[in-house]
């Protein structure tokens, strides 16, 4: 719901960077995106357009990588990929809270001209 | 895309009333700078390279709500981050908060799309009280939380608390250097709410569950919230309350006063 927001202070980041490197255009804005990052790509990709109209982005392509949910289990000294709600841990089915991995939202890489 | 959140494409946001410039819209667009050839006619194409970034889209409000923590805790004051849908009960829940407990110096911070009636009913109830109207923008963020505190007298207070835009999403991505989050779920909204809404929930410090006075009445199954609370958010403490008959407040403020005590 907030993703023109998101997209915003994602392009203003990759504008700064591409021109400090003199960047003459940007062809692709690269992003990780985790699974809990309550942010929608679909949402993502429709700001996307709108926001880098009139910019040095304006034709660029944006390539979103997807992070899955990773935990950690303590007691099993277990890391997992949850297939359920709850995060259950596979070996002793306690639910765990330990989040490694799926909150991203970063701005990776960028290519310039 | 929801509508009613275009959060960003909103150039100013209040804080009681007066307006406050806020996200600048025209430095995101800058003309495309004409190419000049300055190659008398040669062909000069740049090459195309990749530069790593990797840079956290939300690192600068993160930075913000960081200083906001250290500046609560300088002043010792307990802040919480209240959320839930529309229409759960929150400003409900901060009324009977302040009126019942005169011993805990309280202040509150209201983030609302447009009105400042949430304030004024809170002023009414006792509190210091600053409205942020933001607009259309779908959460507060740790800036706004930093801008709204200068009206407050934290030197006086114990608690703070932060009553958050009615909205299940956004706001759970915004740190604004709160002690605790505290997510209310109104019996209304059905006993699998945590479940739709996992990045709120698995957040949450305190779970409170509001209206319990009509949950007989709208059919309610608690056992069936309570495991699947416990479940989503086992880090969670779970109150069960009903803000408008006062029923199970005293836990709920037997816990605040358990953290708010000044040293």
């Amino acid at each position: 719901m907030h993703e023109v927001g998101i997209m915003e202070s994602t392009l203003e980041i990759a504008l700064e960077q591409a021109t400090k490197q003199k960047a003459k255009r940007i062809h692709e804005i690269k992003m990780r995106i985790g699974e809990l990052s309550g942010v929608v790509p679909e949402a993502l990709e429709f700001a996307f357009d709108v926001v880098t109209r009139g910019t040095i982005a304006q034709e660029a392509k944006l390539n979103l990588e997807i992070i899955p949910v990773v935990c950690y289990c303590s007691s099993c000294d277990l890391q997992f990929t949850p297939t359920d709600l709850f995060y259950e841990c596979p070996r002793c089915h306690q639910t765990s809270t330990n989040i490694l991995k799926g909150r991203e939202l970063e701005l990776a890489s960028l290519e310039i001209s | 895309m929801c509508k009613d959140c275009g959060c960003s494409i909103i150039d100013e946001i209040a804080i009681d009333g007066n307006k406050i410039n806020n996200h600048t819209r025209e430095h995101l667009h800058p003309e495309i700078e004409k190419e000049r050839d300055l190659t008398n006619g040669h062909s000069h194409e740049h090459q195309k390279h990749i530069i790593s970034v990797r840079q956290g889209i939300l690192d600068k409000n993160d930075r913000l709500a960081e200083r906001n923590r250290g500046y609560f805790q300088a002043k010792d004051v307990l802040v919480l981050n209240v959320l839930s849908s529309p229409g759960s009960g929150k400003t409900a829940l901060i009324e009977r908060m302040l009126r019942d407990c005169a011993s805990i110096r309280m202040g509150v911070i209201v983030g609302d799309l447009a009105t400042d009636n949430d304030a004024r009913r809170l002023r009414s109830a006792g509190a210091p009280a600053v409205q942020i109207t933001t607009r259309d923008a779908c959460h507060l963020e740790a800036d706004m939380i930093a801008r709204a505190i200068k009206k407050l007298d934290l030197d006086n207070l114990d608690v703070l608390v932060i009553e958050n835009v009615g909205n299940l999403v956004c706001p759970a991505a915004y740190d604004l250097g709160e002690d605790l989050r505290v997510v209310l779920l109104s019996v209304t909204e059905g006993e699998d709410k945590p479940l739709k809404y996992p990045t709120m929930f698995k957040t949450a410090q305190v779970v409170i569950i509001n209206k319990i006075d009509i949950a007989e009445a709208v059919g309610f199954d608690r056992e069936k919230a309570i495991a699947f609370l416990q479940q989503m958010a086992p880090q969670a403490k779970i109150f069960e309350v009903s803000a408008r008959t006062g029923q199970g407040m005293n836990d709920w403020y037997a816990y605040l006063q358990s953290l708010s005590v000044k040293g």
